[in-house]
């Protein structure tokens, strides 16, 4: 099985790294959005202090949105994803394996990257730290649940949109948390609890969303 | 008469058809009962005079829009599981009146909010986890329409009803924990805080708010089941027999 | 029963009659603009299911 995943995760990276494009995208994205933020508000630095978390997790969230049909598309395009659904091969292993690549891909380029926004918001170390923590701990589920919606909606017109739909409602728990521990720790509460629930978050969606995700594209194929 | 289980489409459709109007009859005289205690019976509030008086209808939608949705994921699956056609075809009767008693929720709970807090919406725990079980329905609601294939639109419907039943508690206590705005709830397991009169009206809507469920639920299902059914005998028969 | 001294203070709910009535209305209005739309549903279903029971039978008798 883990030979399985390490096949899986090998070919997603490697199919990744060739189209460099998705991944400097979605990040470029995410700066984008991020910066459009201060423009559209003025540039009190009390209030983008305030507003900084929020922002940098709703901006994540939509590029992961964004980066979503990444995930599933291609392969159901060419035919691969049937012959992994007919391979016999646990389909879980598979799924946890792609969305793993996605992470790597989405989340770690958008968490390292959202440290530049501690310069663009004025935040000092102590909340920079925070937000980098607990989007490393956090952008996991927006792979795992966005995969869902992924699924669900291959081939479907429209599927972007309705994946959006989808999902968006789901990540509002992580982005309540996420962003949530960052703002704790900027007015001097303890962030802790953010931090556990955001990794219980994560946990738990790694158990059940695999599942979900299987069982979508067994639907989404036949 | 024929001794079809009701638990197939043949079946279920007699049944409903025997149930929905009198559903809808019973549901439009509880609410009236209903109207009376809680208009007539029920006095005036101390604190927010007479616009609690929405509380009865704002409470009876926000619960049905949250148990429709459990009920919804549980004949989710039920379908994935059993995978008799029925099942799939209960869920999808359920959701556009469910969205409906969301929004209903939304609606009541601003104009309540209006007097009571000022504002037409405020980002308390009740009225934002109603809007985001509002969104579920609607993504539901979405998918199933975006898939022309009622096969695969049921089953991918189920997964994305499990999948939200799951996260309607996180997301409210959630929103809870972000926000505590809204009166601590008053019925809870440790004896409510509101008037015995007020509460029996509301419990009386809520009865009321469930006849009204089933019968549109019941007349939903029926036209359902045409739909899907039209190519079985039985459906043609009673078609050209006229007693449809 | 009683604590309504008129018809008029009944609608004006102490001042409060526009949220009051406001949001029964739109109860009201909801639930008969669904009970509309599935009368509609229905007819609509009913009426291809017989076209396409009859379309069958013709079918049937050839």
């Amino acid at each position: 099985m883990f030979r399985l995943f390490r096949a899986v995760l090998i070919r997603d990276l490697t199919l990744a790294l060739r189209q460099k494009s998705d991944i400097l995208n979605t990040v470029f994205f995410f700066i984008v959005v991020v910066t459009l933020v201060p423009l559209g508000i003025g540039p009190d630095q009390q209030l983008l202090r305030l507003i900084a978390p929020g922002v940098v997790w709703v901006a994540a969230l939509l590029a992961a949105l964004l980066s979503l049909p990444r995930l599933f598309a291609n392969d159901f395009a060419d035919g691969t994803l049937e012959q992994m659904l007919l391979s016999g091969e646990p389909l879980t292993v598979i799924v946890i394996a792609k969305v793993f690549a996605h992470w790597l891909t989405t989340g770690i380029p958008l968490t390292v990257i959202s440290a530049v926004f501690a310069l663009m918001f004025d935040l000092n170390a102590e909340v920079t730290v925070a937000l980098i923590t607990a989007l490393f701990i956090g952008t996991p589920v927006l792979s795992l649940v966005g995969s869902v919606g992924a699924a669900l909606t291959l081939g479907v017109r429209g599927g972007s949109v309705l994946t959006s739909l989808l999902v968006l409602p789901l990540y509002i728990p992580v982005l309540i948390f996420g962003a949530g521990a960052a703002e704790a720790v900027s007015v001097g509460v303890s962030s802790s609890a953010y931090f556990l629930i955001v990794g219980a978050l994560t946990l738990f969606s790694l158990v059940v969303m695999p599942i979900a995700t299987a069982a979508a594209l067994r639907i989404a194929a036949e | 008469m024929t001794s079809t289980s009701i638990f197939t489409p043949e079946g279920m459709y007699r049944f409903a058809g025997k149930l929905a109007v009198p559903c809808l009859v019973s549901a439009a005289i509880v609410a009236l009962i209903a109207f009376y205690l809680g208009f007539f019976v029920a006095p005036v509030d101390v604190t927010q005079g007479n616009s609690y008086r929405i509380l009865y209808i704002h409470v009876a939608s926000a619960w049905m829009a949250m148990l429709l949705y459990v009920l919804m994921a549980i004949f989710c699956i039920l379908g994935l599981v059993t995978e008799k056609k029925l099942w799939p075809m209960i869920a999808a009767s359920l959701a556009p009146t469910g969205a409906l008693m969301a929004f209903l929720a939304l609606w009541t709970g601003s104009l309540w909010g209006r007097p009571t807090w000022g504002a037409y919406w405020v980002w308390d725990a009740r009225l934002t986890s109603a809007l985001i079980l509002f969104f579920f329905y609607l993504g539901y609601l979405a998918l199933q329409n975006a898939i022309p294939d009622w096969r695969r639109a049921d089953k991918a419907c189920s997964v994305i009803g499990i999948v939200g039943v799951i996260n309607v508690p996180i997301v409210y206590f959630s929103v809870q924990w972000w926000n505590t705005l809204h009166q601590g709830a008053s019925l809870t397991s440790s004896g409510s805080s509101i008037h015995p009169i007020m509460l029996t009206a509301l419990l009386v809507m809520v009865a009321a708010f469930w006849l009204y469920t089933f019968g549109a639920t019941f007349a939903r299902l029926r036209s359902i089941i045409l739909e899907r059914e039209k190519g079985e005998e039985w459906a043609q028969e009673l078609a050209l027999k006229g007693e449809l | 029963m009683d604590q309504w001294g008129s018809f008029s203070d009944f609608i004006s709910m102490g001042g409060y009659g526009r949220y009051v009535w406001g949001a029964y209305g739109m109860v009201i209005f909801c639930f008969i603009c669904e009970l509309v739309s599935l009368s509609r549903r229905r007819q609509r279903a009913a009426k291809e299911l017989l076209l396409e029971a009859r379309a069958h039978q013709a079918e049937e008798d050839l």
